[in-house]
């Protein structure tokens, strides 16, 4: 639906995206991560026919946004990082205005104007002055705009930024249930929200693309091996750390284990090992038969955030880092499981 | 066309919801019709002082009459003009509404000709609305409709000329107090430039080009009520100029930003 080549925009001292590529397959919700000035809206821009690429080509639905920008723009929905409200005007009437220079008219129109009222629930506001609108609701009204039109494409530029928690769920909920209709590409830097959002995320940092791939397999990738928490405890109050540690490495797979915590009764221990070979099972009974307790036994999961920060300071230290290899995550230097 | 329509009737509608039209409509209306109560009254009093000497001197409303508040109008729109068109791309610039403008599928030269169209209409309403004074004139005088219908068409030229200039002013800046700035001095530096000819002493090159640029003097043969070719050329190539310059400035909007 959507596919992105050797897309750059360069300025006259910086270049703000650099050679981009990803594919977007229809139907997919993309998240668009990076820092604060990483280029996500540089690339929505290029991609919503705003501002032109310096080089490289990007298509929407077939078309070239360069050379086809009027037959890109029929198929694109965009949502700016502000909503482009006009504030002195009526939610209704904008909604009408904006169905109109879409290339709505007449019935269409008004039933395409009543549905995304409902849709975006923001129908008992369609009388209301936008200037006098809360901010949630300014969002929504936002996210209508961009779906008048039933454009194939939607493109939302950090669509839950300066929301309170409620509407931000709000929002997800809503764009989530867009998915099915429209291929939605959104930017943010709130790692949660492509976890909870999406199906494949692209990162990028300082301009350059640092990953792509589905969300389940970055985290996967980034754990690199297996890592499983377990928290040991003894009635008695001996327990020696270092005996436990020297027990949970000679159960099979493991690879290191590191003591996170020591407490009198109890102590946290994370095992790394090979992730199809180690067994919890293994780890639970070498614990019992030792004859202490078993506390807690989980996989310790790795938030987007670790893998965000893995890939970005990566990226930082050694820019030409290839990140498909996937065996460069214990290179990294803010990895907190290391502490 | 029918983009530039609905980008029109838009414009139209927020300038009704805002106090600048109400604002507009009213100071032109109040300044027209101080001088129109002037005029009226200095015709008048001239006419009963040539009774009481005697004398039968020809006086005639569209020339005495008309003419000089015609002229009056048309300083007061060089006044006004720059209040319509400020807003008219900073805002939208600076509420950043211009990203749905240009990345909807409607072309740069629609936004500009429904944005300037909606400006012309909305000095069309400042300068037919008190020109419903004009009727005692009709009522209790005998003046020619034709040269004061001419007279309107050169100010709605004139006009045009300057709001497609403010256009492309308000496009360079998302601050409409420096677009309505920018756009007053240069409507005044084209209403003055006439004023180098020196009346008619010096006439050379410069002095020539710059009383051409001059507003006022393209103005005069209208105020006159003579429609004429060469000067309504002028104003149409400044209409035709300031348009193009705007949506170029806004086609470049995105090369810049």
């Amino acid at each position: 639906m959507i596919t992105v080549n050797q897309l750059t925009k360069r300025y006259a001292r910086n270049t703000a995206v650099d050679a981009i590529s990803f594919e977007v397959q229809k139907g997919q919700i993309v998240g668009f991560l990076g820092p604060n000035g990483a280029g996500k809206t540089t690339t929505m821009r290029m991609l919503t026919c705003f501002m032109p690429p310096t080089s490289g080509t990007a298509t929407v639905a077939g078309f070239d946004v360069l050379e086809n920008p009027m037959e890109v723009k029929r198929r694109i929905g965009y949502l700016p990082e502000t909503p482009p409200l006009y504030l002195e005007m009526r939610t209704a009437e904008y909604l009408e205005f904006v169905g109109q220079i879409k290339g709505l008219r007449g019935s269409e129109l008004s039933k395409r104007v009543e549905y995304v009222l409902e849709r975006c629930a923001v129908a008992d506001v369609k009388d209301k002055v936008m200037g006098k609108l809360s901010k949630g609701y300014r969002q929504r009204v936002g996210l209508a705009q961009a779906i008048i039109h039933n454009p194939e494409v939607l493109i939302l530029d950090e669509p839950t930024s300066g929301l309170d928690p409620k509407q931000i769920n709000e929002t997800r909920d809503l764009i989530k249930s867009l998915a099915g209709d429209h291929t939605i590409i959104l930017s943010t830097h709130i790692l949660p929200e492509v976890e909870q959002t999406c199906e494949q995320v692209v990162i990028i940092a300082k301009g350059k693309l640092v990953a792509t791939d589905s969300v389940s397999n970055l985290q996967h990738r980034a754990r690199g091996g297996g890592s499983v928490r377990v928290e040991v405890g003894s009635r008695n109050g001996t327990l020696s750390s270092a005996m436990v540690q020297e027990r949970l490495g000679r159960v099979a797979g493991v690879t290191r284990v590191v003591v996170k915590e020591t407490q009198s009764t109890s102590s946290v221990f994370e095992v790394e090992g090979q992730p199809d070979q180690l067994n919890r099972g293994d780890l639970a009974r070498a614990v019992v038969e030792s004859g202490w307790d078993l506390s807690e036994l989980r996989t310790s999961a790795v938030s987007l955030e670790e893998v965000f920060l893995q890939l970005t300071g990566a990226d930082e230290a050694n820019p030409n880092l290839n990140l498909s290899a996937g065996a460069e995550t214990k290179a990294a230097p803010s990895n907190g499981r290391q502490s | 066309m029918r983009n530039i329509w609905i980008i029109c009737r838009k414009e139209i509608r927020s300038y009704f919801v805002s106090p600048v039209a109400y604002l507009l409509l009213a100071l032109f209306a109040i300044l027209f019709g101080y001088f129109y109560y002037s005029l009226v009254s200095s015709f008048v009093r001239y006419g009963m002082a040539m009774q009481m000497r005697g004398e039968m001197a020809p006086m005639n409303v569209n020339e005495d009459l008309l003419r000089p508040l015609l002229s009056n109008a048309g300083v007061i729109a060089l006044f006004l003009l720059p209040m319509i068109t400020m807003r008219l791309f900073a805002e939208e610039k600076r509420a950043g509404t211009i990203e749905l403008m240009v990345t909807s599928p409607i072309r740069d030269f629609e936004i500009v000709l429904g944005k300037w169209l909606a400006s012309v209409l909305l000095y069309a309403a400042m300068l037919f609305l008190p020109a419903l004074n004009l009727i005692w004139l009709f009522k209790y005088g005998n003046p020619d409709w034709k040269p004061l219908a001419v007279g309107y068409l050169g100010l709605l030229l004139q006009a045009g000329g300057l709001l497609a200039i403010g256009a492309f002013i308000s496009t360079l800046t998302r601050n409409q107090i420096v677009a309505g700035g920018a756009t007053f001095g240069v409507a005044l530096l084209l209403w003055v430039a006439g004023w180098a000819s020196g009346g008619g002493y010096d006439d050379g090159i410069a002095t020539q080009v710059f009383s051409y640029l001059s507003l006022v003097t393209h103005y005069e043969s209208y105020a006159k009520g003579v429609f004429s070719l060469k000067d309504g050329v002028f104003y149409l190539s400044m209409i035709f100029l300031g348009l193009f310059l705007t949506t170029r400035s806004l086609e470049s909007l995105r090369w810049r930003s």
